[in-house]
């Protein structure tokens, strides 16, 4: 564990030792990329000058809420396509090539159909992180012993009582894992879309300055979306990890 | 396989079905922001014989094909060398994986100012979309072999690049061949991706530009070729693969 620890703060160190050294010997020039101890400075500026806050805020708002519809949206569909066998096996070529489809090329249309705002935002982060919800929640169901399903129907349970109370928590890791595939695609779609065509976010900001060579303000802005995206990916990773443990499957 | 639920009988029906909604969703919005599947397929054919639209596919096909040689040549080298090494597959595996979920977009205006505007900047963000997939997915295959396998290799006193030929690489080949095919579509959307944030050429660019002229015939033809172009290969691809990982 801790050797593997070491190694890991050894290679980001010496990832942004090598990237110093480069700036500040001038092999990567200023206008391309300050050092890194310049963009540290710079963040904490960028933080107390609270001047990006608002498109913190609507960015990361966006991001919750096509999150939540896609959580939401993908565990009911996979909970019913888990029932209609039918159907789950037509939708299966769509769900075995949706991420090869590059959804962000919808994104154009959706902006002449809903106009440039909130909604072709949220429902880009939306496509992409659905469909990883539907598949994992089908992945989990496929698990349930047939025991706790006759269990379910002994006790006279209907289909959404055995779904809440049964199945659905049985699935739990899975369901975890669904959130962190839906809440990691969420965040792509968002800030990818704002980065694409937008008039405020995130995204927007760092398009933005790089169009006026405000590296003051794009590199930590950069910095502060790679942040977030790893301590989301890892915080559930490590939750992940602990409920498999606790239920002696990893 | 029983007769009436084949894989083929699924597909056609879902292919049938995206159309009845299209068409659906066409009714419903009308002319304003949509075009019907028969106008789309029309004016695709127009458009794949002007020759306005060819170089800028032939743009975007380069960079891709570039970008997807770098992919796969620098993905396999990380992956091998990393699986090697235990306490390096330990180490660097969920660092790949965190590199895998960050929006990879917001590290195109680095790429940009460092290589310009043009092509090296769009085959450099789509290699970065597929390097990862193909690394992690060969990791975990090389980490995966059975160790009577590389004890065989050791007795024989085979070298590393002989050791790599003729057993690494035949034993992983179903999961890396996963890999590949995952590198391929991230590769692809990673290339278009770059060309409609900021690009004066390529498909991406074709879609940007038809957003300003207000132009749905263009977005709803190249979205579609884009879509088919993908799905297709992914089809290909995903046979492939599975009859790889069903001989192994």
């Amino acid at each position: 564990m801790n050797r593997v620890r070491l190694y890991q703060v050894g290679v980001i160190g010496g990832f942004v030792l090598l990237l110093e050294a480069l700036c500040v010997g001038g092999v990567i020039d200023k206008i391309t990329m300050p050092p890194p101890h310049r963009i540290a400075i710079d963040f904490v500026k960028l933080f107390l000058s609270a001047r990006l806050w608002p498109e913190i805020a609507k960015s990361m708002g966006n991001v919750v809420l096509s999150f939540v519809l896609a959580y939401v949206a993908g565990i009911a569909i996979g909970t019913l396509l888990h029932a209609h066998r039918v159907a789950r096996d037509t939708l299966d070529p769509l769900f075995a090539t949706y991420y090869a489809i590059p959804v962000f090329a919808f994104y154009p249309l959706f902006i002449v159909m809903f106009g440039l705002g909130d909604g072709p935002q949220v429902l880009i982060g939306f496509l992409l992180a659905i469909v990883a919800v539907i598949v994992t929640t089908l992945n989990g169901l496929d698990r349930v012993p047939e025991v706790l399903r006759k269990t379910a129907r002994i006790a006279r349970l209907g289909p959404l009582q055995t779904a809440i109370k049964v199945t659905l928590p049985f699935c739990a890791p899975y369901l975890l894992t669904a959130a962190k595939l839906a809440l990691a695609y969420a965040f792509i779609g968002v800030i990818g879309s704002e980065f694409i065509m937008a008039r405020n976010g995130m995204g927007y900001e760092i398009g933005y300055a790089y169009t006026n060579f405000d590296n003051a303000t794009m590199y930590p802005l950069i910095l502060l979306i790679l942040l977030l995206s790893i301590l989301m990916n890892s915080g559930l990773s490590h939750w992940e990890k602990l409920l498999l443990a606790r239920r002696g499957l990893r | 396989m029983r007769g009436a639920r084949t894989p083929a009988r699924n597909t056609l029906v879902l292919i049938a079905g995206i159309f009845v909604l299209w068409e659906l969703a066409y009714l419903a919005v009308g002319d304003v922001a949509l075009r019907s599947p028969l106008q789309t397929l029309r004016f695709t054919g127009g458009l794949l014989q002007s020759d306005y639209f060819w170089p800028h596919l032939a743009n975007t096909m380069q960079a891709f094909g570039i970008a997807l040689a770098i992919a796969l040549t620098v993905g396999l080298a990380i992956g091998f060398a990393l699986g090697l090494h235990r306490l390096s597959a330990e180490a660097m595996e969920p660092m790949l994986v965190a590199l895998y979920s960050i929006p990879k977009i917001t590290l195109y205006p680095i790429l940009l100012l460092t290589f310009g505007l043009g092509m090296s900047a769009k085959v450099a963000f789509g290699a970065i979309h597929g390097i990862i997939p193909v690394a992690l997915f060969t990791l975990s295959a090389v980490r995966g072999i059975r160790p009577i396998l590389l004890k065989t290799g050791r007795v024989l006193k085979l070298s590393p690049s002989a050791m790599v030929r003729t057993i690494l690489f035949p034993a992983a080949v179903p999961e890396i061949f996963t890999g590949i095919r995952v590198g391929f579509s991230l590769t692809l959307i990673g290339t278009v991706l770059g060309e409609m944030f900021a690009a004066q050429h390529g498909l991406g660019y074709l879609l940007m530009n038809a957003i300003g002229l207000y132009n749905i015939d263009v977005i709803m033809s190249v979205t579609f070729l884009l879509v088919v172009f993908a799905s297709a290969v992914n089809g290909v691809l995903l046979a492939i693969d599975r009859r790889l990982h069903f001989r192994a």
